[in-house]
């Protein structure tokens, strides 16, 4: 039985950002004592109930959110534990998203000494008028010294989030983000591209924001992957970019259609064939509520969906392992009028986009698939 | 069986919106003819579509027993008459049924090009005319003034002329005894072989088709054996009767000067043509009644399902409008573009319109229809002449000699300051200028000679907005004149898009080309590689434009495991591809596609 992916949901900020709609609320203290007491209840009943003539381990940790930093170094600590005494493996990554703002001074040591090895911050951006834009609380200093002091405290693997298309974001403030990046040091970049979402602010005020058109966020995005590569972040994932052997191994998982426990509300999980996932609703998932079934996985079109978004893409000895079939004629000749223009590479190893092709990855995928 | 002095037979005739149907309506209830709570607006437009125009589509009749001041009871039928243009024939068969006719004027408009055109048709079949001068309610109405208009332009005495408003009722019997006392009554023609004038026939689906004549000569009763004269067909009488305002009253028979119905078990009403004589098999007439002739379709254009799954639908829908509609013709025909639909003919556009909106209406078809064409004759080199109502047949210009289009004449009638606007519209649709009238001091009666494919399609809706909707207008059809034709054809990404092809003057090609070039550049979205739009005449790009590229369509947020979300975005997307029209490469929305069928000004 291969590794699973183990990832829990931490529903808590301290405010919302305007682009946001990922589930997280407000929350007391006495709320994130009893949400993690129930979290490591999920994790331990969870365990108990894959392991049926075998163990189920898990390779990967993920802590997200919201803001999981909001709980503290004491809390994270037991969700790790309980963790670690169940699921996760000796060599497992383990990844907490942390926000910048008001961290505590030994708080990486302590999230190092329990084995956290990755981190990940929401920088957004490195310009101080974006960053107010986007409802960021902390300043471009304050994520330096946060990055400088999980590094001291022996986290190397950290990974900041960019993000594209903001409001009155030019090429040159883009630059201005990406070199802050770099002379960090970090290994690891996720850059989004930012999707007005319903149920946010930025959505209801979108009248009074100037975002990039279609066409500058595309240049923007080509200006991004260039700069990072040539930064030695190699493009891996659409919005991914990574040094060698810094690749998010649990994010990987989604993509290469790899199992994953979600736990928490709002978070999804694929075992057995199954897809199933836990309700926005808090309340809820303290009360035991049982995880809404969401219909069977792994299907080779969600599979090369999945694989389409990475760039190695969509291999043919992967396909082979795990379908027993060549990926289709049908789609091959498809992929070969998009490779026509540019869009993909389509060749005797598998079917990859290229930039322009991630790009309009919607538009290729609902063609070729 | 009526006395014959006591029957009147008339029909009215009037402008659009002078108040034809109400006037019918208020003649209904004076004459107990309808129960008040019965009573519905416009009672003989019972078709939404006339309600909601304004406009009669479908010929009716009515017979009304009217107790006049004299003492007697008259059997009034009145026979109301399509009001538009395309329907001119059925309206020269409905006159020609009667002999007299109420000619209304709306007192504050006068007279229109639609009142002049019926009114001349009614004189062509010698029918005694009754003015009356409607909406004198309006606080605009000068019935003097429109009075003496008539007088002069038509030459009819008005000063006697019935005053009323159709809306409150005012004065409106005076209208009956008019009737009473200036149509004058049918002769006799009993002892004649059968003939009666078909003016009207409509499909139902219990009884076949029930077919309005009005009994010329001689006598016809239920058993008897009826010919068609024009097509031959026979068929067994079934019931003959009155056409009451909301049921039909069966009769022992129908005679000389008598309006009435006739069922036979007639399976489609193109056995039952408008303009036909009916006649007794066992003893026909020698000759026909004058005036039948098969009308033939004067636009033509493909009719599409937006969805191919609803051909077939589309297929019974066309079927069954056909029981009830001789005119409408159509055949199947496919488009690389559209896929399978139909090739419809229409007597013009108004018709055109009516049959796509009871298709949409009536038989929930959602409808792709391509741009209507008239019929053009193409002179050969080899001497030869094909009829083409479909671009898409049009031949190789190499072997053209040369080609004809119909041309109309046509009357527009208007205040005189719009001369100016309407003679530029005029000019701009190839029209040659004839002659210019003053009907009165604020009308003009203004004659051109127009191509009828400069017509067909948004004249009357321009005509409308450059004169404020003060103009009218009439048109007859006349010859075909020789004319420099071409036909353009629209690429997309280097496929010709066969449904998007026309043919057009060449004077005109330039400018409507880089039209649809720019419309199909506003409407098709951007997709993953640049699309040429070429518009092309034999071979020439004469107009192109580009849809660039699109840059980003992409899901760039990690939606950490919820992949299902993903496939439903995915899915999302395919469904909207799905409404796509396809052509070779490209994908056109529908909207994109009736943008240009919808070119307007």
């Amino acid at each position: 039985m291969n590794p699973i992916g183990l990832y829990l949901h931490v529903p808590f900020c301290r405010s919302k950002c305007p682009y946001c709609d990922f589930y997280s609320k407000r929350s007391t203290e006495a709320e994130m004592d009893a949400y993690c007491e129930t979290l490591c209840w999920n994790i331990e009943e969870s365990y108990i109930a894959l392991r049926t003539d075998s163990e189920r381990k898990a390779d990967t940790l993920y802590i997200g959110g919201g803001t999981p930093s909001v709980l503290g170094e004491e809390r994270l600590k037991s969700l790790i534990m309980a963790a670690k005494r169940s699921f996760l493996t000796e060599d497992a990554e383990i990844t907490v998203e942390c926000n910048p703002h008001k961290l505590p001074s030994d708080f990486f040591r302590v999230l190092r000494a329990v084995g956290v090895n990755r981190i990940s911050l929401g920088l957004q951006s490195a310009v101080e008028s974006e960053r107010r834009v986007l409802g960021r609380l902390s300043s471009r200093t304050e994520v330096e010294s946060v990055v400088r002091a999980a590094q001291s405290a022996g986290i190397q693997n950290i990974s900041l989030d960019v993000m594209l298309g903001i409001p009155n974001q030019t090429a040159q403030s883009l630059a201005e983000t990406l070199g802050f990046c770099l002379s960090l040091g970090v290994p690891h970049i996720s850059a989004y591209i930012l999707k007005l979402e319903e149920n946010t602010v930025f959505y209801k005020r979108r009248a009074q924001y100037a975002f990039p058109d279609d066409d500058r966020t595309a240049d923007l995005y080509l200006q991004m992957c260039g700069t990072l590569e040539s930064g030695g972040l190699r493009q891996y994932e659409i919005s991914n970019f990574a040094k060698t052997g810094f690749q998010s191994r649990h994010n990987l998982k989604y993509w290469h259609c790899e199992e994953y426990l979600g736990l928490g509300p709002a978070a999804h999980s694929y075992i057995n064939d199954k897809r199933f996932y836990f309700p926005r609703d808090f309340e809820g998932f303290l009360k035991g509520e049982p995880p809404i079934p969401d219909g069977t996985g792994g299907d080779f079109t969600e599979y090369a969906m999945l694989a389409l978004r990475l760039r190695e893409g969509l291999r043919e000895t992967a396909v082979q392992a795990r379908f027993g079939h060549e990926i289709p004629q049908k789609m091959r000749q498809k992929a070969a009028a998009f490779a026509a223009y540019g869009l993909l590479e389509n060749d005797r190893a598998g079917i990859r986009l290229t930039r322009q092709g991630f790009l309009l990855s919607n538009s290729v995928l609902a063609e070729i698939l | 069986m009526e006395k014959k002095e006591n029957i009147r037979n008339f029909s009215i005739i009037a402008h659009i919106d002078h108040g034809k149907s109400t006037l019918a309506d208020r003649l209904l209830e004076l004459t107990d003819s309808v129960m008040k709570r019965d009573m519905e607006e416009q009672l003989l437009d019972n078709m939404d579509l006339e309600r909601e125009r304004g406009i009669t589509i479908k010929a009716h009749a009515v017979k009304l027993d009217y107790k006049a001041l004299d003492g007697n009871t008259y059997a009034l039928n009145l026979i109301d008459t399509p009001g538009h243009v395309d329907f001119n024939y059925e309206v020269s068969r409905s006159l020609a049924a009667c002999e007299g006719a109420i000619l209304i004027v709306d007192a504050s408009q006068g007279i229109e090009a639609q009142t002049l055109a019926n009114t001349y048709l009614a004189l062509d079949h010698d029918l005694e005319i009754v003015p009356v001068i409607n909406k004198i309610d309006l606080p605009a109405a000068d019935p003097e003034r429109v009075a003496a208009e008539v007088e002069d332009v038509i030459g009819l005495p008005c000063m006697e002329a019935p005053r009323v408003s159709a809306k409150t009722g005012e004065n409106v019997g005076q209208v009956l005894e008019e009737i009473v006392k200036l149509v004058p009554p049918p002769e006799n023609h009993d002892d004649k072989p059968l003939r009666a004038l078909i003016f009207d026939s409509i499909y139902d689906s219990y009884r076949g088709v029930i077919v309005y004549v009005r009994v010329m000569d001689g006598s016809i009763q239920p058993g008897d054996t009826m010919r068609m004269m024009a097509t031959g067909a026979e068929f067994t009488v079934v019931e003959t009767g009155y056409m009451r305002a909301t049921s039909l009253e069966p009769t022992k028979g129908l005679s000389s000067g008598e309006v009435g119905y006739i069922t036979a078990s007639i399976k489609t009403v193109s056995d039952a043509r408008v303009g036909d004589t009916v006649t007794l098999a066992t003893a026909p007439a020698a000759e026909p009644l004058p005036g039948y002739r098969k009308v033939n379709p004067m636009v033509f254009c493909g009719v599409y399902p937006a969805d191919g799954a609803d051909y077939e639908n589309l297929r019974d829908a066309l079927e069954k409008l056909r029981l009830n509609d001789a005119a409408l013709s159509f055949e199947p025909e496919t488009s690389g573009a559209l896929g399978f639909g139909f090739r419809c003919g229409f007597l013009g556009l108004l018709h055109l319109e009516i049959i796509q909106e009871r298709l949409e209406r009536e038989y929930d078809l959602d409808l792709v229809t391509t741009i209507p064409s008239v019929v053009y004759k193409i002179h050969l080199t080899d001497k030869s002449v094909i009829e083409i109502d479909n671009p898409c047949n049009y031949p190789d210009p190499a072997v053209i000699d040369y080609a004809e289009e119909p041309m109309v004449e046509a009357h527009i009638y208007a205040p005189p300051e719009y001369v100016g606007q309407i003679m530029d519209l005029c000019q701009d649709r190839r029209g040659i200028y004839k002659e210019m009238t003053y009907l009165a001091s604020d009308r003009v009666d203004i004659k051109y000679i127009l191509p009828l494919n400069e017509i067909i399609y948004d004249f009357f809706d321009v005509l409308k907005s450059r004169t404020r909707g003060y103009a009218s207008f009439d048109y007859e059809i006349k010859d075909y004149e020789r004319s420099q034709l071409v036909k353009l054809d629209v690429l997309l990404n280097g496929d010709t898009i066969d449904a998007l092809s026309f043919i057009i003057h060449s004077d005109k090609a330039y400018a409507r080309a880089r039209k649809i070039a720019e419309k199909l550049k506003e409407n098709i979205p951007r997709q993953m590689f640049e699309i040429p739009i070429q518009i092309a005449v034999g071979g020439k790009v004469i107009a192109r434009e580009t849809v660039k590229a699109m840059r980003k369509d992409v899901l760039a947020k990690c939606y950490g495991g919820d992949i299902t979300r993903k496939k439903k975005l995915l899915e999302k997307q395919k469904e909207g591809k799905k409404r796509m029209r396809h052509f070779g490469t490209v994908e056109v929305p529908q909207e994109a596609f009736m943008a240009v069928l919808k070119l307007d000004e």
